[in-house]
């Protein structure tokens, strides 16, 4: 049965199915305990499965996402917290050199099913380093998944899914989506991490886009079809695997692609889908591809800079417009 | 002291096999048999033969890119090492890591590790794991004393002492970052003082006395398997050869040939034949039988290298994701 309950309800749900489903799943992370994490995604899991299970490290991510790394080779399977995507920065040797290469490197003798739990976006007044979105970096480290639900629904489905895979998952979350509102079946499912979802079938423009911008893209479609124009809206779900066959279906139909990633314009999500139809479908486009990004530039805490900086409903539109203009 | 004379026998045969092996190693490499980077042991053997004399195969270890030695003693094969070495289908990796991961889960090795001060955390993790599902397994971390200096020693050892995991974090203070020697790269002789800012045991000892690592290992491996915590054991010793092969004339730019010398004159072997003679555990001509016995193994693990295939070109693309 569905109710209707936050994101970070939906991420608790799921992190409490696979505590209760696996003894080998545990949390670990700064605050995560007694007062369940700075978004209160592990609200009141503590005091359910214990301190061992829910785990209040020290301010040391190398050596919780290290310490990750390590379990996971040796049978367990964490959920680390990063409390914000900001801070992986400091840990990098650890996702980058060791987590995303162990099972390669070891010739596939050893496994590393581990998640990271990160959150992106700007839109709370955190500034330069606690508002970042550079999740594209790691779609450049072969041997990470990156997951990026874009729903309440997704979010309990794909964190249950990447608890579940053996690889490390890089899990992606907006912090301005904690507290959107949807419907999410009770019971326990699975959504699959590599498969894109189009959300709104249209036959005149491809919007592709992640987390929050899939609502906003949606939102625009509903306005443009008012004016006639039919746009398609796949929500990209994940950036590794990547779904190119989902993408360049819908190009080859529509003739165009808007790309639609919170992460600064040079090399973001849609950097690497512009490359794929260059690539792959060229021959079928009929207007340049438009990205929609946040500009080149750190997030400013001046809050009319923020908002400027957060691409926006309007910013989609304007690109609808621009690739108008050739159809 | 109380050990066993077969224990004593077994520590003997590892520090054997780990410097036949290395010297191989080096003779390959010069020969231009084997590829990449070799980082030797030679030297430091009773490092790694007394600590893991003290591990059964459900405790782990991490390693460095100094690894040869740490895995050897953790019981890896020769064959599908040397394998790895030469880049070959048949290695403990496929021949996709090298000398410098080499790793068997099912050994209990988390991997020779080509970041210094990698291993640190990864360790944390397998201490994690003893504690919450196999009481009694201890970790054990290898490291050198540059990688002291590495932030993740201070998280790695912070962590371990708060949550009390069975880690035992044992720097082998070879005196040389690459070619940045002990004085230049910190402000202390002992890198065992740390261990009071974690609120943890710290010890050093001669890490070129066998008997003694054994038993130092042995006393904070036991502490770490009752429940007590983490121990940093600081084992001093010397890198004879260069930082790896190839680093001209063994570090002679950094280093005196006099230095050098003196420890090779030092040499764990030597001194623990010494001790062996003396106390009539071993007898000169059992000796030689162990090193006869060991060089015709290492041999045979060259030819089985040798005779392997490379991996063909399409495992470059499997085992990127599970």
């Amino acid at each position: 049965m569905s109710r209707i309950i936050t994101y970070a309800q939906a991420l608790n749900e799921a992190l409490a199915y696979c505590m209760d489903q696996d003894d080998s799943v545990f949390i670990m992370g700064e605050d995560v305990g007694r007062y369940g994490g700075i978004f209160q995604v592990t609200a009141g899991l503590q005091d359910r499965f214990g301190v061992d299970r829910v785990m209040d490290t020290p301010i040391s991510e190398a050596a919780f996402v290290g310490g990750a790394v390590g379990a996971a080779m040796t049978g367990m399977r964490p959920v680390v917290e990063i409390m914000f995507i900001d801070f992986i920065t400091v840990a990098m040797d650890m996702v980058v050199n060791q987590m995303a290469k162990m099972h390669f490197m070891f010739g596939g003798r050893a496994k590393v099913p581990m998640v990271i739990r990160v959150n992106i976006g700007a839109g709370r007044g955190t500034a330069a380093q606690h508002s970042q979105s550079f999740h594209a970096i790691f779609q450049h480290i072969p041997g990470i998944k990156i997951a990026m639900p874009s729903t309440p629904h997704d979010a309990k489905g794909m964190l249950i899914e990447a608890i579940q895979d053996d690889n490390p998952v890089l899990f992606v979350e907006h912090k301005k989506m904690y507290i959107d509102k949807g419907e999410v079946p009770e019971e326990a499912y699975t959504v699959p991490i590599g498969k894109a979802k189009v959300v709104r079938p249209g036959k005149d423009i491809t919007v592709v886009a992640t987390l929050n911008m899939v609502a906003k893209a949606l939102t625009v479609a509903e306005e443009m079809a008012a004016q006639g124009v039919d746009m398609e809206v796949i929500d990209l779900r994940s950036l590794c695997p990547l779904d190119r066959e989902a993408v360049l279906a819908s190009v080859r139909k529509t003739g165009t692609l808007i790309t639609a990633d919170e992460g600064c314009h040079t090399g973001n999500m849609g950097a690497e889908l512009a490359a794929l139809v260059a690539e792959q479908a060229l021959d079928s486009l009929q207007a340049p591809i438009v990205r929609v990004a946040g500009p080149d530039t750190p997030v400013a805490f001046s809050p009319p800079l923020e908002q400027a900086y957060i691409p926006s409903e309007q910013d989609i539109k304007d690109a609808v417009a621009r690739v108008l203009e050739y159809l | 002291m109380d050990i066993p004379p077969k224990t004593v026998r077994e520590l003997y045969r590892t520090m054997v096999i780990i410097r036949a092996f290395e010297e191989k190693v080096q003779d390959l490499y010069a020969r231009g048999h084997i590829p990449g980077l070799a980082h030797l042991y030679i030297g430091e053997e009773a490092i790694a033969a007394g600590v893991c004399a003290n591990l059964g195969d459900k405790d782990y270890i991490t390693s460095t890119h100094r690894g040869h030695g740490h895995v050897i003693a953790k019981g890896a094969l020769l064959k599908p090492m040397m394998a790895e070495l030469y880049g070959k289908e048949t290695g403990y990796c496929k021949g996709k890591g090298g000398s410098m991961h080499i790793a068997d889960v099912n050994l209990g090795i988390l991997g020779a590790n080509g970041i210094a001060g990698g291993g640190l955390p990864i360790a944390v993790g397998a201490g994690l794991s003893c504690k919450m599902k196999h009481p009694g397994q201890v970790a054990v971390c290898f490291f050198g004393d540059a990688s002291s200096n590495n932030g993740t020693f201070h998280e790695s050892l912070n962590f371990a002492a708060v949550h009390k995991l069975p880690v035992v974090f044992v720097c082998e203070n070879n005196g040389f970052g690459i070619s940045v020697s002990q004085a230049q790269h910190q402000a202390i002789i002992d890198i065992s003082i740390r261990a009071a800012g974690y609120g943890m045991p710290g010890v050093t000892v001669d890490g070129n006395d066998v008997l003694t690592v054994y038993l130092a290992a042995g006393e904070a491996i036991d502490r770490a398997r009752r429940g007590e915590g983490p121990t940093l054991l600081e084992c001093k010793t010397y890198r004879w050869r260069g930082h790896h092969e190839g680093d001209p004339n063994q570090g002679g730019r950094y280093r005196s040939k006099e230095d050098i010398q003196a420890w090779v004159e030092n040499c764990p072997i030597k001194r623990f034949e010494q001790y062996l003679t003396k106390n009539k555990v071993m007898t000169k001509k059992q000796m030689q039988a162990v090193w006869e016995e060991v060089e015709s193994e290492i041999n045979e693990s060259i030819e089985f290298a040798e005779q392997s295939p490379f991996p063909p070109l399409s495992e470059m693309y499997q085992d990127v994701l599970a």
